[in-house]
């Protein structure tokens, strides 16, 4: 275990003034190492991380990078990984710090704020102390412990009430050159009032193919009466790259979180979605797809706390696992005793494509309501041979059946995206995947 | 909803007479000397009270688990008491010299210990507090080689089958109660059917417990050998009493290729009152090993009583084309709490596993489903359903589900879904209108939530089963 790693660390960057900030930003962030170091870094023993083990984290040293080390890139560098939107609002981080060259945040519509964090720790001390810290949970989670220590780089966006955002802002993290050793604890504030709309894209990308860096990403999303957020999250590590990234979102009445989370890269990754549905008549919308192959380790959990009558929540994982990879899905449905009327659904499908690669799959139902009605599904197997049959009969070849059924699989989930770019890119790449097509069919 | 449903749900436990027997007990507290004084009334031979002994200095490292979705007060092991045998003079040759008292206490019960045993076709091994009373049928099914007695005869007679199966599929180590259970186990059902013999009646063990403070620690051991057919039956109550009482059982079931084991629980313990006092804390662990090809294990479970239950039969499915059955019902009412579910371990070629879960909740009871699928690598083909259903009655209660999937084979085909949701108002609303009066409407609800369940369960069985659930739940849509 190398904590006492990061605990040098944070001693070294306390006294370097702490990323500055407001008077308050400090305390929080030392609060957060002592707990950090009361938790440790889990251990599978930990429920939470049952299937999941953390030691290849934790037993490497990573450091956030110095200013010295950052990568000069140009617009055109990251031209492929914008989707062909260069117009949209857009944030580029490099190996964990703000570039705000590459960055595009000039023509903002009114009651829209996006700012990069430490700016917004300068202009926008307020904002952040209402609700920084306040909704990702570090007192009982390592990680975002670590991350609310060392926190300085990351967006804040901010919609005001009524206004809704029709452009999505697009949060592209990357990293390139020598990474390796890199640690980057992102931090993401969304805060969406009341009757506020938007759409989020966290997407995470490699310049460099292999290098080994960590990425402990955590997002914060506020939810006011009637707000809706759409959160996009794309996982495109490296994949020699650890990543562990939470959203932890609270909403109130009325408001609908919708959540897409696309996670393919990595060594071994993470992602955390957790909502609390803290209003009547709340709900969150969750899809997630995990594409494996190699030897990867991705892991992908969420947790949604039904709190207040009438709330709703629809889920849908799938996975596809290759080559030796090992998936893990972890859906939590909690409803209190208070969520009456709670209407839940959730499913996770596995499709498993090759001998080696493994899958743990754990729905979890915890209600102490009455008046609820909650499902949830889990499956894993193979490609359905009827219908590889049925296809077959129609006169494709089987191998060509067999590359279009893994498609349709994930192309079900895909469908959900709301931005068009993005649910076109994924389809061309998971077709591309599966059946070597360029486009089309 | 109605007052009448109230009185209902607070009927009392029949079950919860005192017998009172003179009864042989060790004093309270354990040790290596308890281990050493309960082998010693047993008599039991050395390789017995090493294997007892390795148990318990295990026991004294481990921790008791906290991870189920239980919560009580600590247990006092060295306040139990863990070897508690009703007094006989001699040792029992025939049931008419069993002690009239414990006769009639099993009477009480409905156990046809006596003639009805002709009737009901339903061979018995009783266990009191903590020794086997008395085993009925015995020369019916020592003609086919079948051996149905008390573990500790076994102990002395077939020293040979229980040396080598004991511990086999639940090893002393394997868990706390486990632990516990293998260093104090004091009596319990041993059966063993010989290769092709197909068991003509059904076998069954009541287990009682009757002396105040005192632990139960049953064992049991079935073997089925090649192509052998049994199926077995367990019943349990307690009388009232306002501390809790611990029952830390083991059931170990061996199925060697094509042989079939059916294994059947109706588990009536005593709750606790309507406050959450007393109770029994059932803390028991149930394997079976599908050893052979072909072989069959199935587990069928009514939990109705006890304060907390902490259970889960499970089926290692080694052999090829083995196949492993859960069907459980479980209810919990006023504060009952049960985390139960099962363990499919699939590690042959071919083995199937069919889940089907039951839980309903009234009261401020809490319900958990927690159950693990697994499969091996070496599992080709291997097929596992599981279906898991809750209903809410009132809304103090809770209904939880935790499984646990684990696939390592891709030509492993596993589906689960779960549901939980309130008894249908408009169910009981429709049977109403249709003249059936609201207690009614409710149990024939439950009833059919249970049925896929209840089909399992021997005729004798099932109708009990049936009552239990009406006792334990109505009244309680309120």
């Amino acid at each position: 275990m190398t904590q006492p790693v990061y605990m040098q660390e944070f001693r070294e960057f306390a006294a370097n003034g702490g990323g500055e900030g407001p008077s308050w930003l400090l305390p929080l962030r030392r609060s957060a190492i002592d707990r950090f170091a009361a938790l440790g870094f889990p251990t599978p023993k930990n429920e939470d991380w049952h299937f999941t083990s953390v030691s290849p984290i934790a037993e490497r040293e990573f450091r956030v990078a110095p200013a010295a080390r950052i990568v000069k890139l140009s617009p055109a560098d990251i031209a492929p990984l914008t989707f062909g939107r260069a117009d949209w609002i857009r944030l580029v981080f490099v190996n964990g710090r703000f570039s705000s060259t590459l960055s595009s945040m000039a023509q903002l519509p009114a009651g829209v704020r996006v700012l990069d964090l430490a700016t917004a720790a300068r202009d926008e001390p307020g904002l952040l102390e209402r609700h920084l810290g306040k909704i990702a949970d570090y007192q009982h989670t390592a990680f975002t412990a670590l991350n609310t220590a060392f926190m300085r780089d990351g967006a804040v966006i901010h919609i005001s009430p009524n206004v809704e955002l029709d452009t999505p802002v697009h949060l592209l993290f990357l990293s390139a050159g020598d990474a390796s050793g890199n640690a980057a604890h992102l931090r993401t504030l969304i805060v969406a009032e009341h009757h506020a709309r938007a759409t989020v894209i966290e997407s995470y990308a490699a310049l460099s193919g292999a290098a080994g860096y960590f990425t402990n990403a955590v997002t914060e999303a506020v939810l006011g009466d009637g707000a809706t957020l759409a959160h996009i999250k794309l996982q495109g590590e490296s994949e020699r790259a650890f990543h562990v990234g939470t959203l932890q979102a609270r909403q109130a009445r009325d408001s609908h979180l919708v959540s897409f989370s696309y996670a393919a890269g990595g060594e071994l990754a993470r992602t955390n979605i957790y909502t609390f549905l803290g209003g009547d008549g709340s709900g969150a919308t969750l899809h997630g797809l995990y594409l494996l192959d190699g030897t990867q380790h991705v892991d992908q959990q969420t947790r949604i706390e039904h709190a207040s009558p009438n709330t709703f929540s629809r889920e849908v994982y799938k996975g596809i696992l290759d080559g030796a990879s090992h998936g893990v899905f972890n859906g939590q449905v909690y409803v209190r005793p208070e969520a009456q009327k709670t209407d839940g659904k959730q499913e996770n499908n596995n499709l498993l494509l090759s001998p080696q690669a493994r899958v743990d799959t754990k729905p979890q139902l915890e209600i102490y309501a009455d008046d609820v009605k909650c499902t949830h599904g889990a499956t894993v197997g193979r490609l359905d041979e009827v219908a590889l049959f049925y296809m077959k009969s129609r006169g494709i070849g089987a191998d060509m059946a067999r590359k279009l059924l893994t498609y349709a699989f994930a192309a079900g989930v895909i469908e959900a995206v709301g931005v068009a770019e993005i649910r076109t890119e994924l389809q061309a790449l998971t077709l591309k995947r599966f059946t070597g097509a360029a486009a089309g069919l | 909803m109605s007052s009448s449903i109230e009185t209902l749900v607070n009927r009392e436990y029949k079950f919860g007479f005192v017998t009172d027997i003179e009864a042989d007990t060790i004093p309270p507290g354990l040790g290596e000397d308890t281990v050493r004084a309960i082998a010693l009334k047993k008599r039991e031979p050395e390789w017995l009270v090493d294997w007892r002994l390795k148990a318990y200095r295990r026991w004294v490292t481990m921790r008791e688990p906290h991870w189920g979705n239980v919560r009580y007060d600590p247990i006092d092991y060295e306040s139990q008491v863990y070897y508690s045998a009703p007094k006989t003079a001699k040792p029992i040759g025939s049931l008419d010299e069993v002690d009239p008292k414990l006769r009639e206490a099993y009477d009480k019960l409905g156990i046809p210990l006596k003639e009805q045993q002709v009737l009901a076709g339903v061979a018995v091994d009783a266990v009191f507090d903590s020794v086997s009373v008395g085993t009925s049928y015995r020369e019916q099914l020592g003609k086919l080689g079948i051996i149905f007695c008390s573990l500790g005869e076994a102990v002395r007679e077939h020293p040979d089958l229980v040396r080598k199966y004991l511990g086999s599929v639940v090893p002393y180590s394997d868990n706390f109660y486990a632990s516990l259970n293998s260093a104090v186990f004091s009596d319990g059902s041993f059966v063993y059917v010989p290769p092709g013999v197909h068991c003509p009646m059904e076998l069954s063990t009541y287990f009682r417990i009757n002396a105040a403070n005192t632990g139960q620690f049953e064992r049991t051991l079935i073997i089925a050998d090649e192509g052998a057919y049994v199926s077995y039956l367990e019943g349990c109550t307690a009388p009232k009493r306002d501390t809790h009482q611990l029952h830390a059982a083991v059931v170990e079931i061996i199925a060697l290729a094509n042989a079939t084991v059916k294994y059947s629980t109706v588990q009536n313990w005593y709750s606790g009152d309507e406050e959450g006092r007393g109770g029994i804390f059932n803390f028991v662990t149930k394997r079976g090993k599908c050893a052979g090809a072909n072989s069959k294990i199935s587990w069928t479970q009514v939990e109705t009583g006890s304060a907390i239950t902490w259970k889960y039969p499970s089926v290692i499915l080694q052999g090829d084309n083995s196949v492993g059955e859960f069907y459980s019902v479980a209810v919990v009412n006023h504060h009952q709490q049960a985390d139960t579910g099962t363990k499919m371990l699939h590690l042959g070629r071919n083995t199937r596993s069919t889940i089907v879960s039951k839980g309903i909740s009234a009261g401020q009871g809490n319900n958990s489903y927690r159950g693990r699928v697994y499969v091996g690598p070496k599992a080709a083909g291997a097929r596992n359903y599981t279906q898991c259903d809750s209903m809410l009655i009132g809304n103090r209660c809770g209904a939880h589900t935790f499984p646990y999937i684990e696939v390592a084979n891709d030509t492993a085909q596993v589906e689960h879904e779960a549901s939980t949701s309130k008894i249908g108002e408009d169910q009981i609303f429709y049977l109403q209108q249709r003249g059936i009066s609201k207690e009614n409407a409710v149990s024939m609800i439950v009833a059919g939530f249970c049925k896929d369940v209840f089909k399992e369960l021997p005729m004798e069985f099932a109708l009990e089963a049936q009552q239990l659930l009406g006792i334990t739940l109505e009244g309680s849509v309120g």
